[in-house]
């Protein structure tokens, strides 16, 4: 059997399964009869999209884009600042691996680190807890990133009764208001959304029903597998061609429409959307989720006088020089665009924010390659 | 950090679960999981708690993606199964587990 054959044997478990989605997604595009821009919000879609090669099998058509689905990329330099400082004045500061490394305005988490600062790596905001309950005495705050499927784990260990030296530094940051601001914008034509599967296990996919009526663009949940996702963008497509702004779930087996309410009840108990200012993006309404105030006690924001000036650059910009995470996040440009992507901006020496996380689209591309050559399925 | 990993539930004591991943043992949280779990149950897992009880018909689709990533991906740099062992660590060691 040739190299190709295997690989792509590799790629779909059920190449008939893919060939027959393929085939009904060109002839939605067909129907349509216009190039259409259909958007995902998630790192790991990207991810599984990059990796097994699924633009390659797509029609003339249709363009995939991602959108801001990285938490990471887009929590910006000032909340970084923030740490940087809490762990300069002592504090002890966990976070997840891919946080270590995002720049702030002036230095990284790894930079503080280097320097002396205390930093530890945690795989779980129960590890952190660990440590604390390890070190009395101790303060321990949690740098809390990701959207709503990781801030749900957050909630449940702060109503758990963390110890007396814990505290949560939030970064998290909610789906539904990404695609919001995607949408709002003039720049971008997206006709329709791909949802993020495991965010929407925890909101439900009903939560994206006035978005789709208020925007006309349909939303189609959709899971990580190749053929989940081939199968829901055949799902949107179909109702762009009818001109249904409806939301539709193909990834029933981890999502339902009210979604996850224990989850949803941790989630709205300790946190509370706020209006806060995405990394080269811009001030995104109730994008932000800050701890509520019967959690003040764990808010790290209001437990300590966080010294940023310290350790802020005011001159800095929200990128570096020829960096265009902003404009890749919000589907405006690809990381094949940039001129410093896999050049000056590789994984080793990141320049961008989309560049140092396992989410970030350039990242992705980076590892995987962005668009394959174009093969035949199956 | 969104992918989260499917595992079966092979002990639990209150709000922890052990958790097998694949012949891994994890104990994870089971304090905002969807439905009650039971033994022999499959749970979606993302950083140390279990998020979603999944029908037990629709199991094996969901495990066979990361069966193929972590198959494929063996000694290999790959994100996808970067984030799948992040999802494993953020567990602790199962009783039953060799430290795996």
């Amino acid at each position: 059997m040739p190299a190709a054959d295997s690989s792509q044997e590799l790629k779909f478990r059920d190449p008939e399964r893919a060939r027959a989605l393929t085939e009904a997604l060109r002839r939605n595009v067909e129907a349509i009869g216009r190039e259409v821009s259909v958007m995902h919000v998630c790192g790991s879609h990207e991810q599984a999209i990059a990796r097994f090669g699924l633009r390659a099998v797509l029609p003339q058509g249709l363009r995939l884009i991602m959108g801001p689905g990285c938490p990471v990329c887009v929590t910006d330099g000032a909340e970084v600042d923030e740490a940087v400082a809490l762990a300069r004045q002592g504090v002890r500061v966990c976070t997840y691996g891919d946080m270590l490394r995002l720049p702030g305005t002036s230095q990284s988490l790894a930079d503080a680190h280097a320097e002396g600062a205390r930093v530890d790596v945690v795989y779980s905001v129960d590890q952190a807890v660990e440590l604390a309950r390890a070190h009395p005495g101790e303060e321990v705050a949690f740098l809390a990133s990701g959207f709503e499927t990781t801030a749900v784990a957050t909630a449940a260990a702060a109503l758990e009764g963390p110890p007396q030296g814990f505290s949560i530094l939030s970064v998290h940051k909610y789906v539904p208001a990404a695609m919001e601001l995607v949408a709002a914008l003039p720049q971008t034509r997206i006709e329709g959304y791909l949802a993020a599967g495991h965010a929407a296990t925890i909101t439900g996919w009903a939560v994206f029903e006035p978005f789709a009526r208020r925007t006309g663009a349909p939303v189609v949940v959709a899971g990580f597998e190749p053929l989940d996702i081939l199968a829901a963008l055949v799902a949107v497509t179909e109702l762009i061609r009818d001109r249904r702004p409806e939301v539709r779930n193909v990834y029933p087996r981890c999502v339902t429409r009210e979604g996850n309410l224990p989850a949803q009840r941790a989630l709205w108990q300790v946190f509370r959307q706020r209006t806060g200012r995405w990394r080269g993006i811009a001030d995104v309404p109730d994008g932000n989720l800050e701890l509520t105030p019967a959690f003040a006690r764990l808010d790290a924001r209001r437990r300590f006088r966080i010294d940023v000036a310290a350790v802020r650059d005011q001159g800095a910009e929200a990128e570096a020089l020829g960096c265009i995470c902003g404009s890749i996040m919000l589907g405006l440009a690809s990381p094949s665009d940039c001129a410093l992507f896999g050049r000056a901006c590789r994984p080793e020496s990141p320049v961008g924010a989309c560049m140092v996380s396992s989410e970030g689209q350039c990242r992705i591309w980076h590892t995987y390659g962005g668009l394959p050559d174009l093969r035949e399925v199956g | 950090m969104c992918l989260g990993v499917p595992g079966k539930v092979i002990a639990i004591d209150g709000l922890k679960a052990t958790v097998d991943f694949f012949g891994v043992q994890r104990e994870l949280r089971l304090d905002i999981v969807d439905q009650p779990v039971q033994v022999g149950d499959y749970v979606l897992n993302h950083v140390g708690y279990a998020i979603r009880r999944i029908p037990p018909e629709e199991v094996g689709e969901t495990l066979a993606l990361f069966d193929q990533i972590l198959r494929e991906a063996a000694g290999a740099e790959d994100l996808m199964a970067a984030d799948v062992r992040g999802e494993l660590a953020a567990g602790k060691p199962g009783p039953g587990s060799a430290g795996g």
